[in-house]
């Protein structure tokens, strides 16, 4: 059975300063990441040695340059937490990397660490502009002048599993799963068909099936083969489809229902024929459809609609687990599941506690009857976007949830938690107590290795290509018998 | 579970009232209405307080690069 699993995300916030004509992003991005303060873990170059972002999935590499910065700049555009996650400059983005987790309830305490950290890093580099510039920083997808920057998920999974039956079964469920967890656009993008509400940040930029890139030309299924673990044995899937969420709901069905899918994928329990004609466009389609009702061509004959292929893989997923032990997180997204899929296919509006399109579009409607406007007033665009602010007394979202008027999934201690302590379960626990213990002499991280400096010798290089060791239950006796780092490198590689 | 909890609290239902009679039933319903209402108002009155004052310009200069 392959529960449980390895996941994890990236997720990349747009950043802009008001008031500075001169605005370069990529500045900003470093003055924001380095304003950060977090113990221990300052001066750590993030090891690009162990990356090949350009292996393909499909079993070849394409040609390009691979990026290495130089020493002063790697650390300035990368700092490693002691929670284990990883707070970095990504071209012009500001992005967080959570740690590897083992389910999907952490991941949202981690992503909303995420939130975290960027506004407490926001309010620090602010204090550092001068006068009337304001730095901000929003967790969406998109600056709606055709611009994209993405939510990626990462999921281990076994390389046995064969490729081609991830992009036939995965794809039609990627492409109608925006429905319980898009962040709602006004208006569309990319020369697509004009609407005035959508139900998806980012449908508007998918333009192929299959591929590598993850900038142009983007692909449903993206086939980057970069495993940060035993290539012999593992996988890493990255799934680029997703929106950013600001609803812990929509983010937790989101990749908890990818997870399940993705354990019957590994297991070949998925036998129907779910396959969509042209689900490029189709993506699109039900992204500009919020009533849910818009139905669609599938290739064995015959029409659906987004909820009902939806309740196609639940059905296969309530049979599959009917069979098996299962975990009361995973038992948690089926439940939530299938209640919201009924919902949807009632009513989508009655979601405007839980799914972030749904909550977008009760603030922007109601505020268009009491103000007598329409969808393509300047104050609708900026409830949109300010739906995605990360300052607490501003961010619309925020608002929301400090009156109580959105569904949880954790409580404000598991995001405490996360910020400070790396999860028990995974090998970022033994990166993150490294740093925490031992920062001054971690010279540099990858998610598959760490490297210490201990004065005199050559640097010693750790690997850790088993993401499930490492954990909290392998190490901690180690860590308690080592008083120094000496002797813990020595008893590592002794 | 909290959201669920939530969710009465704010129905406010009480599904022996249509049994009382059509009038009782109405008047639920127009106090529930009601109700939905003032929360709506009062959730606008806080948007609107909060709202970046130069929307035309806030949004015509939200420009991004695109990323990943």
């Amino acid at each position: 059975m392959p529960l449980p699993s390895v996941i994890g995300s990236e997720i990349e916030y747009g950043i802009t300063v008001q008031n500075d004509r001169d605005f370069d992003p990529i500045s900003g991005c470093v003055l924001l990441v380095n304003a950060y303060q977090d113990d221990g873990a300052a001066d750590i170059l993030w090891d690009y040695d162990q990356e090949n972002p350009l292996a393909d999935a499909r079993g070849f590499n394409v040609e390009g340059e691979k990026y290495t910065p130089n020493q002063q700049e790697n650390i300035a555009r990368n700092k490693t937490l002691r929670n284990g996650a990883r707070f970095y400059v990504d071209h012009a983005h500001p992005e967080y990397s959570t740690p590897e987790v083992t389910n999907v309830r952490d991941l949202i305490a981690y992503e909303r660490a995420g939130e975290w950290t960027m506004e407490t890093a926001r309010r620090a580099a602010d204090a550092l502009l001068p006068d009337g510039q304001t730095i901000l920083i929003h967790k969406n997808n998109s600056d709606r002048k055709g611009n994209s920057y993405g939510c990626h998920e990462n999921f281990l999974i076994a390389r046995r599993t064969p490729f081609k039956d991830i992009v036939e079964y995965l794809t039609p469920f990627l492409i109608t799963r925006q429905v319980y967890c898009g962040s709602g656009k006004v208006g569309s993008e990319n020369r697509q068909m004009p609407c005035d509400y959508q139900i998806s940040q980012r449908a508007d930029f998918f333009e192929t099936e299959v591929a590598l890139d993850t900038m142009v030309k983007r692909p449903i299924v993206n086939t980057r083969d970069e495993p940060h673990a035993d290539r012999d044995k593992y996988r890493r899937l990255h799934v680029i489809i997703g929106d950013s969420n600001m609803s812990e709901v929509s983010s937790y069905l989101k990749t908890g229902v990818a997870n399940i899918i993705l354990a019957m994928i590994e297991d070949g329990v998925l036998t129907s024929n779910y396959s969509v004609v042209d689900p490029v466009r189709v993506v699109k389609e039900v992204s500009h459809d919020t009533t849910c009702k818009a139905d669609f061509a599938m290739e064995r004959g015959g029409r659906l609609t987004a909820v009902e292929l939806q309740q196609e893989y639940l059905e296969a997923a309530l049979t599959y687990f009917s069979s098996r032990e299962l975990d009361p997180i995973h038992k948690d997204v089926l439940v939530r599941w299938e209640r919201v899929l009924g919902q949807l296919k009632e009513d989508p509006l009655q979601l405007d506690r839980e799914v972030d399109w749904v909550i977008k579009h009760k603030i922007i409607s109601g505020f268009m009857e009491r103000k007598k406007v329409s969808w393509d007033h300047p104050q609708v665009a900026m409830l949109d976007l300010q739906y995605h602010d990360s300052r607490p007394d501003k961010g619309l979202y925020h608002l929301l949830e400090r009156r109580g008027e959105v569904d949880r999934i954790i409580e404000d201690e598991d995001i405490q938690r996360a910020l400070q302590q790396p999860p028990p379960d995974t090998r970022a626990y033994f990166r993150g107590e490294c740093i925490r213990r031992y920062g001054s002499a971690v010279f540099g991280v990858n998610w598959d290795s760490i490297s210490f400096n201990l004065g005199e010798d050559p640097i010693k290089r750790i690997l850790m290509n088993e993401p499930l060791k490492g954990t909290k239950r392998h190490v901690k006796e180690l860590f308690d018998a080592s008083d120094t780092v000496a002797e813990l490198v020595s008893k590592l590689t002794g | 579970m909290a959201d669920q909890t939530q969710k009465k609290k704010q129905g406010g239902g009480d599904e022996g009232a249509s049994a009382k009679g059509d009038d009782a039933g109405q008047k639920k319903i127009a106090k529930k209405g009601e109700e939905l209402k003032e929360e709506m108002d009062s959730l606008i009155d806080e948007i609107d307080e909060v709202l970046e004052e130069n929307a035309e310009e806030f949004v015509k200069n939200y420009v991004q690069r695109g990323g990943e």
